[in-house]
């Protein structure tokens, strides 16, 4: 069934969309991550215009990060405090990252920015997950588990301005949550994700956060940075389909459930393997797309209707 | 209510447009002056029909509203394909479709068809600021844009899709595919013959969206804060509402 995207002025399948949207889903039900660093490449590729691409899937993730917050909220997995202080630096990240994107397409730049940051970030995180999460694998195979310390001290944790999180049991800088957040925030303006990918492992392995309650946090932080940017879109550059987050939606929200529910029967480290192979893949293919030569060397873009 | 507005606006030009056409020989009319968009758009076909007094040839341009577009060209950059050069073209026309009778070179020289603008070789698009660009660097920027609205579907030559029912009669369907742009199009219809046109006439056709889409599409316009909040308020209810289900189910 086609139906025509009202934003984007073009004609899609929705089936396809709800079943992209399903899909994406239930991967981030699964790996507590949003998804958007699968969903934003799956849309330009099936023709939505990269500006239309992100905002409305700033749009779509605050839906799929509220169904996937629930889950988490009833068997207590947010860290609310903790959260909250990430947002606190992503409201400014988010800013100054809708900012860049509107410099950067006028430049005629933002689709290289754009891979480029993807396939660095993709790289680099999806290789530490991957060694990390084999070792950890290796090391269970072998001796059991060896528990010792609740988590890691690393020196940043002693920056200044210490403060408490009960829930996840940490006395660190609240320097290092907020610029997590700001990073975060950058990065669903930019990139069109809820930035869950990078998110996840810097609270695992930066604030040193308890496993559990990393999904819902990242979660919890993530509705308000992808709202800020879905509004900041809408009404920059009016580039937010309702349509088009409608469809995504019915898809991603009933994806999303399952993948909660999955994410049950996985260990952690198979759970970060499988996502650090998903994000390499993405990465590897984007880097390819890069320095393999165009079909046609020219792309046009519309500045202005009229004259 | 505005659409029939639209429509009585449109009705009302082509009055103007088609008076004392058929004093000088053609007369034509489209099945549509009016391209709905709805909400399972998909493209759709029109029908343009007429009546020449006197054998020729027949050409119908179809233009879409003006729009400026940056073309951008890639090269190489320590391995990596990047937008390096770029050229604005102003007064680009958004949708531009010909269809003729014949290969429009054989029945009308260039100077002509340069003058009217008919055929994608002889349309006039030129750079806003050619800057100290050489003339084969616009051509080449330029073919690239026709290249692009013909891949589109944007841009297209029909010949031969001007056909004769009788002598005098002819009809041609002009194609717009999903991604047509919105806005007043100008059909030009002309009558050449012995080089020279005979006589030509101008007709208006709107293409808007109606329904729910285009309700939604002046929403975002108009009221874009109203619209980010609104957007925002829809996509947390369904994503509570939605874990809501789970939860019982």
């Amino acid at each position: 069934m086609q139906v025509y995207l009202p934003i984007a002025e073009l004609s899609v399948n929705a089936f396809l969309i709800l079943v992209m949207g399903g899909t994406v889903g239930f991967l981030s039900g699964l790996f507590g991550v949003g998804g958007g660093f699968l969903m934003t490449p799956l849309l330009i590729f099936v023709g939505i215009p990269p500006t239309v691409a992100v905002g409305t899937q700033a749009n779509q993730l605050v839906a799929a990060s509220v169904s996937g917050v629930m889950a988490h909220w009833r068997r207590g997995n947010v860290d609310v405090k903790m959260g909250t202080v990430m947002l606190a630096g992503s409201a400014v990240g988010t800013v100054i990252g809708v900012w860049i994107f509107s410099v950067l397409q006028r430049l005629g730049q933002i689709d290289l920015v754009i891979s480029l940051c993807y396939v660095f970030f993709l790289g680099v995180i999806g290789s530490l997950m991957l060694v990390e999460s084999l070792r950890a694998m290796f090391r269970r195979g072998r001796s059991g588990t060896g528990r010792g310390k609740l988590h890691k001290h690393n020196a940043l944790q002693g920056l200044p301005f210490k403060m408490r999180f009960h829930k996840s049991r940490l006395y660190i800088s609240a320097l290092l949550p907020l610029s997590v957040g700001f990073l975060g925030g950058l990065l669903v303006a930019i990139m069109g994700i809820g930035g869950g990918f990078i998110l996840v492992p810097a609270m695992i392995y930066l604030l040193g956060m308890p496993a559990s309650s990393v999904a819902g946090t990242s979660l919890y932080q993530i509705i308000f940075t992808t709202a800020i940017a879905t509004f900041l879109h809408a009404y920059t550059t009016q580039t937010v389909d309702a349509f088009l987050a409608l469809l995504l939606l019915a898809g991603g929200v009933f994806g999303a459930q399952f993948g909660t529910r999955a994410a049950g029967t996985l260990k952690g480290e198979h759970s970060r393997a499988l996502l650090a192979a998903l994000v390499l893949m993405v990465g590897l293919k984007l880097a390819f797309d890069l320095v393999t030569p165009p079909v046609d060397l020219f792309s046009i873009d519309v500045a202005a209707s009229g004259q | 209510m505005i659409i029939r507005l639209a429509i009585a606006v449109v009705t009302a030009a082509v009055a103007t447009a088609q008076q004392d056409a058929w004093g000088q020989g053609l007369e034509a009319d489209l099945s549509s002056h009016l391209i709905a968009i709805p909400t399972d758009f998909t493209g759709t076909d029109v029908v343009l029909f007429g009546a020449i007094a006197e054998p020729g040839d027949v050409a119908v341009v179809v233009q879409g509203p003006p729009e400026q577009v940056v073309v951008r060209r890639k090269s190489q950059v320590a391995g990596i394909w990047m937008n390096r050069a770029d050229m604005t073209f102003g007064n680009v026309p958004s949708f531009y479709r010909v269809a003729t009778t014949r290969a429009i070179e054989t029945f009308a020289d260039e100077r002509l068809l340069e003058l009217e603008g008919i055929g994608l070789d002889y349309l006039r698009l030129e750079p806003v600021d050619a800057g100290d660009a050489s003339a084969e660097e616009i051509a080449t920027f330029r073919d690239a844009l026709v290249r692009t609205k013909q891949r589109d579907e944007l841009y297209a030559v029909d010949t031969g899709q001007v056909s004769f029912r009788q002598a005098l009669l002819f009809r041609t369907t002009v194609s717009f595919p999903a991604n047509v742009p919105t806005g007043q199009y100008l059909i030009r219809v002309f009558l050449i013959r012995d080089g020279r046109i005979v006589t030509a006439q101008t007709t208006p056709l709107l293409v808007s969206k109606i329904g729910v889409g285009s309700l939604v599409f002046a929403f975002a316009q108009d009221h874009a804060a109203a619209y980010g909040l609104a957007a925002i308020i829809v996509a947390v209810l369904a994503g509570w509402l939605a874990s809501m289900a789970f939860r019982r189910g």
